[in-house]
């Protein structure tokens, strides 16, 4: 079965497991076994946790605008001072760092694209180790993000130079909502309600990187995508739905994405990019070639 | 997009078209000129590479994948060291390839044996690539299939020498290209099978009279 919709995958979550779902249509899609599709996905994570464990403070970026941000949020959060509390706090500073580890040339795992792959690492590790889940119930959840990252693909967009911000943040978000919606034993129901209001509260952002670079503003949006894949999560565990049918939230993310300016889908000539100092920094850029 | 497209590659920052695309290129070239590191290499980048290209080291990429390195190979970075200790010289250019995409590159290449390539290739996003050039013809093949790339006089008769061949190896075709300059000029094409052409198979072709010119790309594995 292919998974087209988030309605097909609601439906078929009603009679099995989310994951065994989504690793049989994996089977058919690529024609793998199904041991060879869960140890490919366990490798996967494995090299998310290797890229959360290269983060270096010390390093920046070519431009020098992104660095060390990372560190300083974690240490932030464990000042006992924060407003949004300690977890989140980690959790910030997680997206953050894996932010910063891209930008500065250090492997990543793209999650969905290489600009975005901070959200899913951000709401992951940190609900691991504090829930004292096991590495395989993570893999299942990863499987769960991929399933709703393939419909909105299909549906929508998951690149900004074609959808904007929204289809890379936003798609993060909402795979990261997803997959924690699961892992808390919401129903298949409740994940692609998750997923949809991730998408609506961030429907609209657009890609407007500064000197065309994957830095500003991509690097904090992570962590902003990081706090609505929780908040939408928790929304949904609650048995909060969203108004809009989830498959009409990525119908809508598409037509959104298809309106937007060119200057605001990853050109650098417009949002951030074009003010006074996006423009700067670009000009240096330019030079350095 | 397959659910690894979604969540991966697992690659080297900080963008999968300018970064990971360009490894993907740089190691498209080294696999078509088919001698190991080449000797020298000029690159030429245009649009969005010429312009975004420095910052997000698509410059120290192109040059890892000339060098045979992965997209997710932790020496990206330091690449032009690494040229420079496995003697490969490169120089950087910018040119204005008007009407290819944003994302192009083109490459020169002399081998150790003073075999020369010439290839454009563009990054398509998500760090899928497209060569759109080879030793000067227009072409069009992605690298995701094994791809047989055989160079020969447009003349009749190499279509049938080598679907003849690939047929008796039970090799299928899953697409078939034919690319030429002018008629009875050069011609080549370009064959994506579902499996590996044996190299006894490419052997068998190289001898064809007519047929000036036989490369094999197996399927890029990923990272």
């Amino acid at each position: 079965m292919a998974i087209e919709s988030l309605a097909v995958l609601t439906e078929a979550g009603k009679h099995e497991d989310l994951f065994d779902v989504i690793v049989r249509s994996d089977c058919v899609e690529r024609g793998v076994t199904p041991d060879e599709s869960i140890a490919q996905m366990t490798a996967l994570y494995g090299a998310i946790r290797r890229a959360q464990a290269g983060y270096d403070p010390a390093l920046r970026s070519r431009s020098g605008m992104v660095g060390g941000d990372g560190a300083r949020m974690r240490a932030y959060a464990s000042s006992g001072k924060t407003i949004c509390g300690e977890y989140i706090g980690t959790v910030l500073a997680q997206a953050l760092e894996m932010g910063e580890s891209n930008a500065c040339m250090k492997c990543i795992v793209a999650a969905p694209t290489a600009g975005s792959c901070g959200v899913l690492p951000a709401v992951l590790l940190p609900y691991q180790e504090r829930e004292g889940l096991d590495d395989a119930a993570m893999v299942r959840a990863l499987y769960v993000a991929g399933a709703i990252g393939q419909v909105i693909a299909q549906k929508a967009s998951i690149a900004g130079a074609a959808g904007g911000c929204q289809a890379e943040i936003g798609t993060a978000s909402a795979m990261g909502a997803a997959a924690l919606c699961y892992l808390a034993g919401g129903s298949a129901e409740a994940v692609c309600h998750a997923a949809a209001m991730a998408i609506k509260s961030l429907l609209g952002l657009v890609c407007d990187p500064v000197a065309g670079l994957v830095e500003v503003p991509c690097v904090k949006r992570n962590a902003a995508g990081a706090m609505i894949a929780m908040s939408s999560a928790d929304l949904a565990l609650a048995s909060i739905r969203s108004a809009v049918p989830p498959d009409e939230v990525v119908d809508a993310m598409r037509e959104v994405g298809d309106r937007m300016d060119v200057s605001l889908r990853e050109t650098g000539l417009g949002g951030v990019a074009a003010t006074p100092f996006g423009q700067a920094v670009s000009e240096k850029m330019n030079t350095m070639i | 997009m397959n659910l690894f497209d979604i969540l991966g590659p697992v690659m080297v920052g900080p963008s999968s078209s300018h970064t990971a695309g360009a490894v993907r290129i740089g190691r498209m070239a080294r696999r078509l000129l088919g001698e190991g590191t080449p000797q020298t290499v000029k690159i030429a980048l245009s649009g969005s590479f010429a312009a975004t290209g420095q910052g997000h080291g698509t410059d120290r990429a192109l040059v890892a994948g000339l060098l045979g390195m992965q997209t997710d190979d932790e020496r990206i970075p330091d690449s032009f060291e690494a040229a420079q200790e496995a003697g490969m010289a490169f120089a950087f250019s910018r040119v204005n390839l008007s009407g290819e995409h944003p994302n192009t590159a083109k490459l020169e290449l002399t081998g150790r044996s003073g075999k020369a390539l010439s290839m454009t290739a563009s990054s398509l996003g998500g760090g899928r690539i497209m060569v759109v050039e080879m030793n000067g013809l227009r072409v069009s093949f992605s690298g995701d299939l094994p791809t047989l790339i055989v160079q020969n006089r447009d003349q009749p008769g190499h279509v049938r020498d080598v679907s003849g061949v690939l047929a008796d190896d039970g090799v299928n075709i899953a697409t078939l290209h034919l690319y030429r300059d002018y008629p009875g000029g050069s011609a080549v094409m370009i064959i994506e099978t579902d499996k590996v052409v044996p190299e006894e198979s490419l052997d068998t072709l190289r001898a064809i009279r007519g047929i000036t010119g036989v490369t094999f790309v197996s399927a890029e594995k990923e990272g």
